[in-house]
């Protein structure tokens, strides 16, 4: 096999784009096998599709209109029932802002 | 080889003249999970108390003299990535354990309208993510006709509780083959209806332009009797469609004479499996015996779908699966930064298999790389729906085998995860396409492992596909052959 695909920056850079934290153990696993799978995906470059448009859904969706009426909703104690942290009925979540809170 | 028995429409009847309660239907469920699940894992939650009062409820209503559901008192076990309401629901993921919804799926719903008790929640690959449940982070499910061997996944649970006896049908989601996979691997009829059938509504998402729900049972009439009542157009489902439900049970009785089976040779010839060949040879014969004509088609470009999918999958799931990120509802892992404590959040929560394909999606979406990747995906995915209009042509049902080898053991796939994505390499085109597609059983192997065929039909014409699959079942169904005996259980 030639260089791999993803590279272990690479896997780093998209780890930190999907919130997601990675080890260096795994970062180095992810970009071995992310690069075989990738490599397997060649194949579509063999294919000509410059002529075809993509299926976003594959059967054709009508926007149909309804009415604007007024449903019920989750009350807000059923909304918040599974945060794991609440205050003052809102979700809380640690300080995003910086200085003083 | 006969059809097996159709205990779902039977219990309904049982239960409608009296002649069972479904207080003892119920009983008898939980009796079986209590005995049997230790050794298989199909449960993540056991509703001993929830599915007694549901049984409860329609005893009282039969007393009253109200009229009864479709599935009054017939027992039915959920995937755990349908939201019940109240009942905890995890998708076999440490980032949802132990979350309550606060609703029920549209499919639950219509479940408990329609008189079925719903006896727990079944065990699944972690996000509906894998073809053999060892992606759960709960433990794996085992195959109740051999417990060395994966039940198949994702839905691998809902699978191996109908094979085994523990609820009379389930319900699964199929994204890329994880309700047909499975149902071939346990040996029950599995459905995954066209795209936009049955609502999504409280199915936690994965894929969305793939997921579809779908039931698992014992009988193709089963099957029918619970897609009659799942299916349908929900408005809280902007993808679910206005399209009239037929009577699928009705043509689970439509002589199969006539019908236009379009053979994928190809595929059927690319198995290496004898077994599995020698199912495919019986069902064509089976097939030909019902006054069937079989033709040959090709899908050119369906080799290609393992590509496809794992490209638009992963890309749809790495944006679904964003919204877990420790602030509304499962596991946070508290931090006193915002993005570290949704960072270590992530980490925690998820298992290998989802981070790889998020990461995997995620690249395919970053920037420099969307058209060579996803929108490549998507216009190959148009080419593959080309491959089933010209099929359906000169053909009413396209067949192939659902997988290209019974049921693996435990571990044979786990150090690549592109051989495991190869699992899935004749389930996935009809996804892609959007199209409805079944799983029937068709035979054992000598060893005694099921073998499933697969019908795919035109878009929302489940009706001949439940035709074609009543065929096969009538000359090569398992019977009451069932997996139970693997359980030191001949009752």
């Amino acid at each position: 096999m030639s260089e791999p695909k993803i590279s272990v920056d690479v896997v780093r850079h998209v780890a930190r784009l999907a919130r997601l934290r990675v080890t260096d153990e795994e970062a180095s696993a992810l970009a071995s096998q992310l690069s075989h799978v990738l490599d397997h995906m060649d194949e579509l470059n063999a294919l000509d599709v410059s002529e075809v448009p993509p299926t976003s859904h594959a059967i054709p969706l009508d926007s149909p209109f309804r009415e604007d009426a007024v449903r019920e909703g989750l009350s807000r104690e059923e909304a918040l029932a599974g945060a794991p942290l609440e205050i003052a009925g809102g979700f809380a979540v640690p300080k995003v802002l910086g200085g003083e809170g | 080889m006969s059809a097996p028995r159709s205990i779902v429409v039977q219990t309904a009847e049982a239960v409608r003249k009296g002649e069972r309660t479904a207080v003892e239907v119920c009983e008898e469920s939980l009796a079986r999970i209590e005995r049997h699940d230790g050794a298989l894992n199909a449960f993540l939650y056991v509703d001993r108390e929830g599915a007694l009062e549901a049984a409860r409820r329609v005893d009282e209503a039969r007393a009253k003299g109200e009229p009864l559901g479709p599935l009054a008192g017939v027992t039915i076990a959920i995937k755990d990535n349908l939201c019940t309401r109240g009942v905890p629901t995890s998708c076999a993921s440490k980032i949802l354990e132990g979350w309550r919804p606060p609703y029920d799926a549209d499919s639950v719903e219509r479940l408990r309208a329609a008189g079925a008790v719903l006896v727990g929640k079944t065990n699944l690959d972690e996000f509906a993510m894998g073809s053999s449940t060892e992606n759960s982070a709960f433990g794996p499910v085992k195959n109740p006709w051999d417990l060395s061997r994966v039940p198949g996944g994702s839905s691998g649970g809902s699978a191996a509780a109908v094979a085994a006896g523990l609820s009379q049908a389930s319900l699964g989601s199929d994204t890329g083959g994880s309700v047909r996979q499975p149902g071939a691997f346990c040996g029950v009829t599995a459905v995954k209806p066209t795209y936009g059938r049955v609502s999504r509504y409280g199915l936690i998402a994965f894929a969305s332009s793939l997921d579809q729900v779908g039931p698992f049972t014992k009988s193709v009439r089963d099957a029918a009797r619970l897609m009659e009542v799942i299916a349908g157009h929900d408005p809280r489902d902007a993808t679910s469609l206005e399209r009239e439900v037929p009577r699928y049970e009705a043509a689970c009785d439509e002589p199969a004479k006539g019908l236009r089976v379009g053979v994928v040779r190809s595929q059927v010839e690319a198995v290496e499996d004898a077994e599995v060949r020698a199912a495919m040879d019986a069902t064509l014969d089976a097939l030909r015996d019902a006054g069937a004509t079989l033709v040959d088609v090709e899908l050119p470009h369906a080799k290609y779908a393992v590509s496809v999918y794992y490209l638009v999958a992963t890309a749809e799931a790495s944006s679904n699966l964003a919204r877990f990120d420790g602030v509304r509802y499962g596991l946070r892992v508290s931090r006193d930064d915002l993005v570290e404590m949704v960072e270590e959040t992530r980490a925690q929560g998820f298992g290998p298999e989802v981070k790889r394909r998020i990461m995997l999606g995620t690249y395919a979406l970053s920037a420099g790389y969307y058209d060579a990747f996803y929108l490549k995906a998507q216009k190959v995915r148009t080419l593959i729906r080309r491959d089933y209009d010209a099929a359906f042509e000169v053909c009413d049902v396209v067949l192939s085998p659902t997988t290209p080898t019974p049921a693996f053991e435990f571990g044979a796939r786990t150090h690549d995860p592109l051989a495991m994505y190869l699992a899935d390499i004749f389930t996935l085109p009809p996804s892609l396409a959007g199209l409805p597609a079944f799983s029937t059983p068709c035979g054992l192997t000598k060893g005694g492992l099921p073998v499933g065929v697969q019908l795919t039909g035109r878009p929302f014409d489940e009706a001949t596909l439940f035709r074609a699959s009543a065929a096969i079942e009538a000359r090569l169904g398992l019977g009451e052959h069932e997996a139970r005996a693997f359980l030191g259980d001949k009752a």
